[in-house]
């Protein structure tokens, strides 16, 4: 079984770039269309579940926008870029 | 949902940043190469002793960023201030982060000599192949036939010369103890990338001489392409220009372990 | 200290070590050349930062670099070397960071010759860089006070964080004379706040730039930078007086060429000529408080430069017509001689001057009967 992920996307950083949509291996992001940051952007979001915290998206992000986590199952997580 | 504690983190925003979001247009590397080179010191625990050297170009406002010592030098000259700062402070970790405009035309000279002195500096090479401050001329390490403001019709190698190869060229250099090219393109590039920091962090830690990482990376706005895209033409086109690779590795330098 | 043998470029070489110079980046170039050669063998031995870089444009950077660590830093070189320096006297300036550059002066424009010269009095004192900055410019005139301004040089870079710069001519550079050196100060690093030096563990990053975006900012910075200069013109202010007392007319001279004037003022006194002279210290801040004093009660100024006439319109700027100004300039790297300063006082002593003639055009029509 997968392990189970999720991601929070800082309005603050989030440029709206898709960078991180296209790495996506899950295939599980895209930008919220529904929704402007301040500085006007459609911010990336995953729209559905299967995100399993690879950390991918972080790892491509230009703006250090991502954070992300996994749930706990028994292996502790390997760090990005580690 | 499981609760979001310390104990889930998986990947969150380095500290060696400061809360200020950069000014880079969307989906431009200069970010990445930054949170690298930001990630690196913090796992190296250098924040507290680093002085920067920000340029001119794009990245002249990077000292907003990091949260270390900065200086902003004239255009080029950032591995003479460097220079200037670590002769006076040998314990400090020093680098500049300079552009192909700043290091490998105007900066030309202050980068040989410190290569060549074997200043023990650490320097970020962000290879773009124009100047993107300015709005997209073309640089030293334009690709042959590649349009930009000054080259309208595409780069005529017989009217404006050829692309310089950093990296090779630096390596020839006694003074060098690690110089490397790598790319931005895609996550293992990224990965490798980032390695490669930490190794020319370590190589200035423990005193082996010079250091540089080159580093492919992209300009959506003045390549006039989506970010998406900007990374398939550093894939399909930069890399072959610029091949990727370890140029020079003091012997010193290849016993450390990461 | 007992007086010794000083060569000028070595003097200055020594001076700055004793005054406490812990970094020097310079690059060979003649006539400056002994200083780099000198520190090249005395600040490695006492442990401090010697680099010879790979053009005057690395070497001002890397003092820009040095100086904003919050170290005393110098760089010394000759008027080409100094005209390719003159990016970084600018970012430096821009950035409110002390250094302190020597430029032994050379014959010019261009490459010129090797000859002494005081024709970058304007770049020293009325720009060189971009933007709007004002140089301290102090202007030795024998080895002891190339001694005494070097070491003052520092103390007043610090001060007031910008620039100070020695200029000198090529002939006090290489000239011998007895002279004192001061005692070696102890090497203390100053602990600035507002060096980039490095967090420690102490302290919230600092930034030193030169950028400022938003014009609001930038001339909040050109305001601050003036204030600082006018409290520089107030308080910083040196020169030499000779003979003022009971002097009829006054020769303004700096350097060398002021240097000749004195002998010249002096055997002008042996056959009863009232000549007095004033020797600039800081051609910049200049002494215009002392000229203003002088015009009430002389009938006329005498400026010798070897120049064109670069300092001759700050005398005449200081003057404002209300009294007779001459010139007597040697250009191209040629000393005046004695006897000639000393046949421009005498013309002078015997003949009405006024204040309708160009001192430049008049001097250029004697010129052209001499030369």
């Amino acid at each position: 079984m997968p392990a189970k992920g999720w991601i929070e996307v800082s309005d603050t950083y989030c440029k709206g770039c898709e960078l991180c949509i296209s790495a996506c291996p899950q295939e599980v992001m895209e930008l919220d269309m529904t929704r402007l940051t301040p500085k006007g952007y459609h911010p990336a979001h995953t729209f559905k579940d299967g995100c399993t915290g690879c950390a991918i998206c972080a790892l491509v992000c230009p703006d250090a926008a991502i954070t992300v986590y996994r749930e706990i199952t028994k292996a502790v997580p390997t760090p990005v870029g580690a | 949902m499981v609760a979001t504690n310390a104990n889930n983190l998986v990947y969150e925003r380095p500290e060696g940043f400061t809360d200020t979001p950069t000014h880079y247009c969307p989906g431009c590397t200069h970010g990445v190469a930054h949170r690298l080179i930001a990630e690196v010191l913090e796992e190296m625990d250098l924040i507290d002793r680093t002085i920067g050297v920000a340029p001119v170009g794009c990245s002249v406002f990077a000292y907003n960023y990091f949260d270390t010592d900065f200086v902003e030098a004239p255009h080029g000259r950032a591995p003479a201030m460097a220079t200037g700062i670590k002769r006076v402070l040998p314990d400090r970790i020093v680098f500049t982060y300079q552009g192909d405009g700043d290091l490998a035309s105007i900066g030309m000279g202050e980068i040989v000599h410190a290569a060549a002195r074997g200043e023990n500096l650490t320097v970020i090479f962000i290879n773009n192949a124009n100047y993107g401050m300015t709005g997209g001329q073309m640089a030293p390490t334009t690709l042959p036939g590649m349009k930009t403001t000054s080259s309208p019709n595409g780069r005529d190698v017989e009217t404006q010369g050829f692309p310089i190869r950093m990296a090779e060229m630096l390596s020839t250099l006694d003074g060098v103890g690690y110089c490397v090219r790598r790319s931005l393109h895609d996550p293992k590039n990224i990965r490798l990338a980032k390695k490669a920091i930490r190794t020319a962090f370590e190589t200035q830690a423990r005193g082996l001489g010079f250091s540089m990482v080159e580093l492919l990376s992209t300009c959506p706005t003045n390549w006039g392409m989506t970010p998406v895209d900007s990374l398939k033409f550093v894939e399909q086109h930069m890399v072959p220009a610029f091949p990727l690779g370890d140029y020079k590795v003091a012997a010193g330098v290849a016993q450390i372990k990461i | 200290m007992p007086r010794e043998l000083w060569k000028g470029n070595e003097a200055i070489a020594e001076a700055s070590v004793r005054a406490g110079l812990d970094a020097y980046f310079g690059y060979p170039i003649t006539p400056q050349t002994e200083i780099l050669e000198y520190l090249s063998k005395r600040m490695p031995e006492l442990g401090r930062a010697f680099v010879q870089a790979e053009s005057e444009l690395g070497a001002i950077n890397m003092v820009y670099g040095a100086a904003c660590a919050g170290v005393r830093v110098m760089s010394t070189s000759s008027s080409p070397g100094v005209s390719l320096m003159m990016e970084g006297l600018s970012y430096i300036q821009g950035t409110e960071v002390p250094a302190v550059l020597v430029n032994v002066m050379r014959g010019g424009p261009g490459l010129g010759n090797i000859a002494p010269s005081q024709a970058d009095y304007n770049q020293a004192v009325h720009g060189g860089g971009h933007g709007d900055y004002h140089n301290i410019v102090l202007a030795p005139a024998s080895v002891q006070e190339a001694i005494d301004l070097t070491v003052m040089s520092f103390d007043l870079a610090e001060k007031y964080r910008t620039i100070c710069m020695v200029i000198l001519d090529g002939s006090v550079g290489q000239m011998m004379e007895p002279a004192k050196m001061p005692e070696m100060r102890p090497m203390q690093r100053a602990n600035w706040d507002w060096a980039t030096d490095g967090r420690m563990g102490k302290r919230p990053r600092r930034i030193l730039s030169s950028i400022y975006l938003d014009p609001i900012e930038e001339e909040k910075l050109n305001l601050r930078l003036l204030s600082r200069w006018k409290t520089i013109q107030r308080d910083e202010v040196r020169y030499k007086e000779y003979f003022l007392d009971d002097a009829e007319f006054v020769i303004v001279g700096f350097g060398t060429a002021g240097r000749v004037a004195l002998s010249a003022v002096r055997q002008a006194r042996a056959k009863g000529i009232k000549v007095g002279l004033l020797r600039p210290i800081t051609v910049s801040p200049f002494p215009f408080e002392a000229i203003e004093q002088l015009v009430g009660r002389v009938s006329g100024f005498l400026v010798t430069e070897m120049n064109s006439g670069q300092m001759l319109e700050d005398v005449r700027l200081a003057v404002k017509g209300r009294v007779p100004v001459e010139f007597y300039g040697r250009m191209g790297g040629v000393v005046p001689f004695t006897e000639e300063i000393l046949h421009e006082i005498e013309r002078i002593a015997s003949s009405k001057l006024s204040v309708d003639v160009d001192p430049r055009e008049a001097w250029l029509e004697r010129m052209a009967q001499a030369v």
